[in-house]
């Protein structure tokens, strides 16, 4: 069944028989097409016993098919222009590109050969494998990511959202090749893909384009997966990792909030906004930036999703400033829960997250990112036409409402670098 | 189509309307960079940037925030080795606004002292960020060796005595010296017109005097005559491998041929500081990738070469993967490199890298943003007018171009080779 929507982006939507969903807008200010395809293959769905699979799935995704070499692919894409990103979240592995508009059926038809038809060749894993050690070393080494990954491992401990998205040096040590096919098979099937393409090509050609590419994909749908449920901490947790080489700590503070689909989710986004985005980091760049010179960087990011998501706020500060931040942290949050925001602060951040969609949806890489959101959330078609409705309805009391859900006595604290709590 | 226009007081504003989306995007560029500092005050420009977001004569501090906000705009700045800039994207309804805050900026910022001493534990916090990156301290250290006596030699940030000792008079005197018109570019793009605008921009400016100012000699940087080493040896979890070759500048017959060089190397990025870094290359056929990435010595290879005023590096920056020697890396890496630099480039690599900076200019001209940025960078460096034909100076290489380019700039006295070297950490033991 094929969708168009009047007015707004007016994206051209078709979902295929064997399940696949294929978005086309068009757009021509750049001779241009963005290509975004994901699939629902992200690490809630990594094997207990190999964590890491799923990205080293998208490491590995694009070096080598039934038809084509790793090399073969390299050269295609490195010819055209083209880099084709593989990167993995907690719930999709997406394959995105930008590509000229004359290499748009090319480059689809290469994107389509890659997810359907990956073959994880075992001399490229090898190498794969010890690219992505190196990255987990890495990780390892950076306070600010020390500091998120002990974060969310105590707001979500026995669920995947606390799992190390990279898995660790062992458990990637150990995945086998048939582990890799295995994820593979199972999460790669026209009913896990939603495909956007924007840019400048006609929308009916670019479905038709797609429909050749994945419409004779036969694979199986995946079996439902249940996460195990979230439970919100009910008291404080603070964990300290020592990295005493390092010229800066980082502080990971948050709390376990509320699904994408919660009635108040608005009210919330309005309520992160004022916390810590607006400007130059809201309420919490004010304190910990402006007045007190404590930070080059603080700001608050809320990722309500199909799972109950996280408020996460980070800071990195001197070692002499990490309770000092953590307090203020706290004041702030106490603040909001208190008295809720001003009248002027909901009309501004509503003014900016409305007025701001035009510079959002400028790019075609924007655009594809915005349609890609909407369909993961079954947000509409028109969502562009009615998210600024949907701002305009929140009032104070239902911002309040929300911030009255932070209780800085049950936040989770995580501090990476060189501090050392027994010294103070 | 650009219209170029400078004022009695000697601002150069250039205008482009592009009618695409319902947006403006205004920069405005001064000709003061990391290059312009002496001894004692490295750093002053980037603490100068960020002073010029804390209030002006007629935006008090308190109506900062929020000022560009409300027209869902966002603002930005920054500051490299030969240039500072401000920016502003909004609907276009805020032109108005956007040309108000640059004026403002331009001749009216306040440093108070209270806000300096605050803003001076704030850049310590972002150059103590940036040194968490072993990277990025490696960066640090291998500029400061490559140069000895150009001014790009000691990094855009500062070094922490000399931020640690800057006054207010510095920070105010250094402001009231560079921030004149007649050292200054406007650029506006987007869905404006361009006579209107130019009228709305001569309210707005014309009544800011000139100051005639000298501007701070530096030595041009001798040849280097033999290789330089630096190596870090700290705490860490990973080694790095870094090549810095002196490069040449925008203006330079040489810089389009290193700039294919880099592609044949390392993938094309294209020229757009402001956004070509974000995506990576397509670098999975190109010479070090195959050499070193799928090799598995290393896990990432990076090549970076910028327009600049003055001759600055060329800096191919590897990750080595674990286990693998710095020593094997550099072995390897050199041995590539000397491939290039004696037996050149094939006519097919210059055709598919002339055809990757075709695409990455069309990918990074893809908003009103982008292209703004592009004009006042390049009038910056040298002149505008160069980016319109930056796809026919590419077209133009030629192999035996890049082959001599790879020659002259290859070569072993013309490097500087920097390694991170974890050793363990026994503050941990």
């Amino acid at each position: 069944m094929t969708t168009t929507v009047g007015r707004g982006l007016t994206p051209v939507r078709e979902q295929l028989p064997n399940g696949a969903v294929l978005i086309a807008k068009e757009s021509r200010t750049t001779p241009a097409v963005t290509i975004h395809a994901a699939f629902e293959a992200g690490i809630v769905f990594d094997p207990p016993a190999h964590g890491g699979v799923a990205h080293l799935v998208s490491r590995m995704l694009d070096r080598g098919t039934d038809t084509r070499s790793a090399a073969q692919i390299a050269d295609d894409l490195d010819s055209r222009g083209v880099s084709l990103s593989v990167s993995v979240n907690r719930h999709v592995i997406s394959l995105v590109c930008n590509c000229l508009a004359e290499d748009f059926d090319a480059i689809l038809a290469l994107v389509a050969d890659v997810a359907r038809n990956a073959t994880f060749p075992e001399q490229e894993l090898a190498t794969r494998r010890a690219e992505v050690i190196t990255m987990i070393r890495q990780d390892e080494d950076n306070p600010a990511n020390m500091a998120m990954e002990g974060l969310l491992r105590q707001l979500y401990p026995d669920h995947p959202y606390g799992t190390r998205p990279r898995g660790s040096v062992e458990s990637v040590e150990r995945i086998p090749r048939a582990a890799l096919q295995a994820f593979h098979r199972e999460r790669f099937a026209p009913s896990t893909l939603s495909l956007v393409m924007v840019g400048d090509v006609e929308p009916g050609r670019a479905i038709a384009s797609a429909a050749g590419a994945f419409g004779d994909w036969t694979a199986p749908a995946p079996a439902p997966t249940a996460l195990p449920p979230v439970t919100r901490p009910l008291r404080r947790q603070r964990l300290v990792l020592p990295m005493m080489n390092k010229a800066q700590a980082d502080v990971a503070y948050g709390f376990v909030t509320i699904l994408r689909s919660d009635p108040t989710y608005y009210a919330c986004n309005l309520m992160n906004n004022i916390l810590g985005q607006y400007s130059l980091g809201g309420r919490l760049g004010d304190s910990i930036r402006e007045r007190q010179g404590m930070a080059y960087y603080c700001f608050s990011a809320l990722d309500a999703n199909i799972v109950p998501g996280p408020l996460t706020i980070r800071a990195g500060v001197n070692p002499a400033n990490v309770d000092r931040a953590v307090s203020s942290i706290d004041a702030e949050i106490d603040r909001m829960a208190a008295e809720g925001p001003t009248d002027k602060e909901l009309t501004e951040s509503r003014q900016y997250l409305i007025g701001s969609m035009p510079r959002t949806l400028e790019t075609n890489a924007g655009i594809a990112n915005f349609l890609q959101t909407a369909e993961f959330f079954d947000l509409g078609l028109d969502y562009d036409l009615r998210l600024p409705g949907y701002l305009q309805a929140v009032t104070r009391n239902a911002v309040h409402d929300t911030a009255r859900q932070l209780d800085s006595s049950k936040a989770a604290v995580a501090i990476a670098g060189p501090y050392d709590p027994a010294a103070r | 189509m650009v219209h170029e226009q400078v004022l009695d007081n000697g601002l150069k504003v250039l205008i482009q309307e592009v009618h695409t989306a319902p947006l403006a995007s205004v920069w405005c560029w001064y000709k003061v960079g990391s290059k312009d500092e002496g001894p004692g005050i490295t750093g002053v420009s980037h603490w100068v940037e960020h002073m010029n977001f804390k209030g002006t004569a007629n935006i008090p501090r308190d109506q900062v925030k929020g000022i560009i906000e409300q027209f869902g705009g966002s603002w930005n700045g920054y500051t490299w080795i030969d240039q500072t800039t401000y920016l502003e994207t909004a609907t276009k309804d805020a032109l108005e606004r956007m040309l108000f805050i640059e004026s403002e900026r331009m001749a009216s910022c306040l440093y108070h002292p209270d806000d300096c001493e605050s803003e001076r534990t704030v850049i310590i916090s972002e150059l103590q960020g940036g040194e968490n990156d072993p990277d990025q301290l490696l960066d640090q250290e291998l500029t400061a060796t490559a140069f000895k006596a150009h001014p790009y030699r000691h990094p855009t940030i500062g070094w922490l005595g000399d931020l640690q000792t800057m006054t207010r008079e510095d920070l105010f005197g250094y402001y009231r010296k560079y921030y004149v018109p007649n050292n200054a570019t406007l650029v506006i793009v987007g869905d404006v017109d361009a006579p209107a605008t130019l009228k709305r921009v001569d309210h707005h400016f014309g009544t800011i005097e000139a100051r005639p100012f000298t501007r701070r000699p530096h030595m041009p940087e001798p040849e280097q005559l033999g290789e330089r080493r630096v190596t870090i040896a700290r705490p860490g979890t990973t080694a790095y491998l870094k090549l810095g070759y002196h490069a040449p500048g925008i203006e330079d017959p040489d810089f389009f041929p290193v700039l294919v060089l880099d592609a044949v190397l390392t993938g094309a990025k294209g020229m757009n500081l402001w956004s070509s870094f974000r995506t990576p290359p397509p670098q999975r056929s190109a010479r070090l990738y195959r050499a070193l990435v799928d090799t598995g010595l290393a896990s990432s290879v990076v090549g970076a070469v910028l327009p600049t005023e003055d001759p600055f590096l060329y800096t191919i920056s590897l990750t080595a993967t674990e286990g693998t020697a710095l020593a094997a890396l550099e072995e390897a890496t050199l041995e590539e490199l000397e491939r290039a630099r004696t037996g050149g480039i094939t006519p097919q690599e210059l055709a598919k890298a002339a055809n990757q900076l075709r695409a990455r200019l069309v990918f990074e001209n893809d908003s009103v943003t982008n292209i703004a940025h592009q004009l006042g960078y390049f009038e910056t460096v040298a002149s505008w007018t160069i980016y319109p034909t930056l796809l026919a100076r590419i077209q133009g290489v030629t192999v035996e171009q890049v082959n001599a380019a790879a020659g002259r700039y290859l070569k072993a006295a013309n490097r500087t080779v920097g390694w991170f070297d974890p050793v363990p950490d026994l503050s941990e033991a």
